[in-house]
């Protein structure tokens, strides 16, 4: 009798771990797993809407690599990398550093430079559309005050891409900053007690003790924004109509599988483009995880 | 602290505040002008008259109702399963032992790597096979599943002291006891934390309400903004005032509760 017990429960800790996963895993199995498989599946089939779909092997990725439109949405895909992570990073920790002030009225801006944060990326992109309208917006509407002419930040393709790219980055960096002074308030102030007895300036401890010690936060910050970026779609789809002169210059992957997809219904095809999409992220995060030894101080 | 170096952070932090409220005050002041005047070149900044007409329009052509009331569902439903499911599940992967326990976390954890464009296509052919298409059903069901849900909640999970789970025992209490009864309450902070986070995810969402659903009385305010600049590409007046419609919930949700926002966001970045 004595010795049974552990044994039985051990059995009714078993019964018990796998019934409290089991909804969870139901779900995943469904939703995720069988879902990751079939969309595998289709990437090797001409599925579209109509009509049963045929296995045709390699051929969605052998169209893809020759597909100029492809190379296009990657180029502008990694040049919306290219701009959009490094401002985001930069102004992000600036902003996290000066909200971390003790200055006067410090909660009223705060809540205001959070706001981004809660606000809806469809209502972002229609606020900005408007502001860059060519004819009457604001922002040109300045330029012409100036005696400046006005500039089609939305579909002069030279311009359509950095266009984007601010508007992004004016609406993820308050997730961010938010994330940031979590970070920033994890730093004990006996480092910077220490600094001041040896008399360093504000620069100087923003550049020894602020940095070095922020860096798991910048890290996280950096590796999320990365993943943001590459599946950046809501603003180019709401900003940017179709067929205009600006798509091409500003399509990212996520609009072209979007398209191919969604509009075409090409959606064997476009399976193949969010495989390359994912295959893309996950080089992305393993190089970002490895490279953060060589910059990412942990305390503990 | 030293009150002479405080003036050019004062004029950064406003130049900041200007660059992100400038843009919400424009689409505010835009919504009660008419078309003529907000095409009026110098730009008036506050309106001649404050007239309502947009936003009478865009209610006349649009159900913002509909919309309001099936972001709500979706927002709700998808936070009453998240904190149900996941929290469960985060239970057993903290506090139980059973075969394959690891190998089942590492694949949940495995999951968060693949990009949400990927499921997309397979959500669809099973909501149509469930016949769920053009439903409000459609927009939470898929989202009740986190893997990152689960990981978040494990985290506190595995911050409570084990004594509590063996005293509970000693008291006669089963397993699903210690979790409803014991750690669920004390984890409560997280649980807000991941309902905001969830709520901001299904609000912010646009492709999949987008896809799933295209009859209007369906859709989420995200899809409806999305139709709205379809229709009407040149009368911004109406489409600021749609956009107003579709921000201020969320946005006087944040400002009651804040702290409990800033903290949910803080802890996407816990590790």
């Amino acid at each position: 009798m004595h010795s049974k017990r552990p044994s039985r429960l051990m059995r009714a800790e078993m019964r018990a771990g796998y019934g409290m996963i089991a909804p969870l895993f139901a779900g995943l199995l469904l939703f995720y797993i069988y879902a990751f498989a079939q969309s595998l599946y289709d990437s090797f089939t001409n599925k579209s809407s109509f009509g049963f779909p045929k296995f045709v092997g390699l051929a969605n990725y052998a169209n893809l690599f020759k597909a100029p439109y492809f190379y296009q949405a990657l180029a502008n895909t990694l040049l919306y990398v290219v701009i959009c992570v490094p401002l985001v990073v930069a102004i992000s920790v600036g902003l996290a550093t000066l909200l971390n002030q003790q200055l006067r009225g410090r909660g009223l801006y705060r809540t205001m430079v959070f706001l981004p944060a809660v606000t809806l990326p469809a209502a972002v992109a229609l606020m900005w559309k408007w502001l860059l309208n060519y004819e009457f917006g604001l922002v040109n509407d300045w330029l012409k005050m100036m005696g400046l002419a006005g500039v089609a930040w939305l579909s002069d393709p030279a311009v359509v891409l950095p266009s984007v790219s601010v508007v992004f980055i004016w609406s993820s960096v308050a997730y961010q900053v938010i994330v940031l002074l979590a970070g920033l308030q994890g730093i004990s102030r006996s480092y910077y007690e220490a600094a001041i007895i040896d008399g360093a300036s504000g620069p100087q401890q923003f550049r020894s003790i602020t940095i070095p010690l922020l860096t798991p936060s910048i890290f996280f910050v950096t590796v999320t924004t990365i993943i943001n970026v590459f599946q950046i779609f809501d603003i180019i789809y709401l900003m940017i109509p179709q067929y205009s002169s600006g798509s091409a210059a500003s399509r990212s992957l996520v609009t072209y599988f979007f398209e191919e997809a969604f509009v075409k219904f090409h959606k064997g095809y476009g399976a193949a483009i969010s495989m390359i999409l994912f295959l893309l992220i996950l080089v992305m995060t393993l190089v970002q995880m490895k490279l953060q030894k060589r910059w990412v101080h942990y305390d503990d | 602290m030293t009150n002479k170096r405080t003036g050019p952070l004062h004029a950064l932090l406003i130049l900041a505040s200007i660059v992100t409220i400038g843009p919400f005050l424009w689409m505010i002041l835009t919504s009660f002008k008419t078309f003529e005047e907000s095409i009026l070149i110098p730009p008036t900044i506050l309106p001649q008259n404050w007239n309502l007409d947009n936003y009478r329009v865009v209610l006349a052509k649009f159900p913002f109702g509909a919309f309001y009331f099936n972001t709500f569902v979706m927002v709700g439903m998808a936070i009453l399963g998240q904190l149900l499911v996941c929290s469960m599940a985060a239970y057993a992967f903290a506090r139980l032992t059973f075969p394959g326990r690891d190998a089942l976390f590492t694949l949940c954890l495995s999951l968060l790597m693949v990009p949400g464009q990927i499921f997309l296509v397979p959500h669809y052919d099973i909501m149509v096979r469930l016949k769920l298409t053009n439903s409000v059903t459609a927009l939470w069901l898929p989202k009740i599943f986190s893997a990152f849900g689960t990981f978040m909640l494990r985290q506190f999970f595995m911050g409570q002291p084990k004594a509590l789970d063996e005293a509970a025992m000693i008291d006669g209490c089963g397993f699903f006891g210690i979790y409803s009864r014991i750690l669920l309450p004390l984890i409560k902070p997280a649980l807000v934390s991941l309902a905001i986070l969830t709520a901001l995810s299904a609000f912010k969402d646009l492709m999949w309400p987008l896809i799933v659903n295209n009859s209007l009385n369906k859709m989420t305010l995200s899809a409806g903004l999305a139709m709205l600049i379809g229709e009407h590409t040149t009368y911004y007046p109406q489409v600021m005032a749609g956009s107003v419609m579709a921000v201020w919930p969320m946005i006087v949700l944040f400002l009651i509760f804040q702290n409990q926002f800033i903290e949910g966001i803080s802890a996407t970045g816990i590790k």
